[in-house]
């Protein structure tokens, strides 16, 4: 049973950070994208890739939920 | 409910050359890489100049390699850098694109076999360090026979419990997603890094490594322990990523089939459509950038 509340608090507390900086950096992207409308596919790519780097944080802790929950 | 679930994190081996274990995420890597080969060898033979019309073939091809030339060109702003990094880049999109959406059809990771387990009960339980406690019962002579029969008892009820687990273990897909596997989105990322490091030393010459070894002054000899460390770490954050968004989607798509089979799934089924695109993109746009980062001299900038 440890395992399953450890699993759990895991994900919970290990989602917050990845939320805030998601979305702090889309909010962000969409406000230069609205002051400066011709540089949205620049500032699009570069977007994505600061996700993916936030997204991966987020990953991590996924990946210790799963290795606690099928190992 | 949850036992009928097939879950496991670690690819199955479908058969063995020696130690080298042949698993089913190796099997479909090889599929994959076999069809693009085709489809690349096709679009060979079908160039000719002679013709003035070029064929379907040709135009999708065309339409690939000159949608990333124009973001590849965008992130490096060098024609010749561009001509150089262009291969990697589409062969790791592709890759891992074809690798992630080969998960999603149908058959992989539900058709298989029953691996049947040899060797008896008690030698499945050693192996799986499922000890019953025998000594402690003989040592205890003196206690109750209700106490060893309570201990029985639990014991029988582990073996019990085990053998279900291992009826459910030992159900071995044929074929399981490439990048659902963590050895080869591992060897991606170890690729990647080793390339940037190589490309490094090609375009600045040994004067790459004052990167990571700065002996001028105490700040940047600590800056270059720190650059040497995310190196190493830049490749676990590869391996992570991709291993952790597609094997997490398998498990998302896994549960809700389980929990309402019917329409439920879809939406589902196209946000992993998504993440694998999303992904694939991610993994060759990041080693662009590292490749990128990789050539600019450290004084330059």
């Amino acid at each position: 049973m440890y395992t399953e509340i450890a699993i759990g608090m895991v994900m919970s507390i290990g989602m917050i950070g990845p939320a805030i900086g998601l979305g702090l950096l889309v909010g962000k992207g969409l406000e230069a994208i609205g002051r400066n409308p011709e540089a949205a596919g620049k500032i699009q790519t570069n977007m994505i890739l600061g996700m993916a780097f936030t997204e991966a944080i987020a990953i991590y802790a996924l990946v210790v939920a799963l290795i606690l929950k099928f190992v | 409910m949850a036992a009928n679930l097939h879950i496991s994190i670690s690819a199955e081996t479908l058969t063995k050359f020696g130690s080298l274990n042949f698993s089913n995420s190796l099997f479909t890597s090889t599929i994959v890489t076999i069809l693009m080969l085709i489809f690349f060898v096709l679009v060979n033979r079908s160039l000719d100049s002679k013709k003035k019309k070029p064929g379907a073939l040709q135009n999708l091809a065309e339409f690939i390699i000159e949608g990333f030339s124009g973001m590849v060109q965008g992130v490096t702003g060098d024609e010749k850098k561009t001509r150089f990094f262009m291969p990697f880049f589409i062969s790791f999109f592709l890759f891992v694109l074809f690798n992630n959406w080969f998960g999603l059809l149908p058959g992989v990771g539900t058709v298989g076999f029953k691996e049947t387990i040899s060797g008896t009960e008690h030698a499945v339980l050693l192996e799986n360090k499922v000890s019953i406690p025998v000594s402690e019962v003989q040592a205890s002579t003196e206690e109750v026979a209700n106490e060893e029969a309570v201990i029985e008892d639990h014991g029988k009820k582990d073996g019990e419990e085990f053998v279900e687990t291992e009826t459910r273990r030992g159900f071995v897909p044929y074929l399981r997603a490439g990048t659902a596997d963590l050895n080869t989105t591992l060897a991606l990322g170890l690729f990647s890094q080793v390339m940037a490091q190589i490309i490094g030393v090609k375009y600045l010459g040994l004067s790459y490594f004052k990167k990571f070894f700065n002996f001028k002054d105490p700040i940047m000899f600590f800056v270059g322990i720190l650059e040497l460390v995310s190196e190493f770490s830049k490749i676990l954050s590869y391996a992570f990523r991709l291993f952790g968004n597609i094997f997490a989607g398998e498990v998302l798509l896994v549960v809700i089939s389980a929990l309402i089979p019917l329409v439920v799934p879809m939406p589902f089924y196209g946000l992993e459509l998504f993440v694998g695109f999303i992904q694939a993109l991610v993994f060759a746009l990041l080693s662009l950038v590292f490749f990128n980062v990789a050539t600019i001299s450290h004084d330059d900038h």
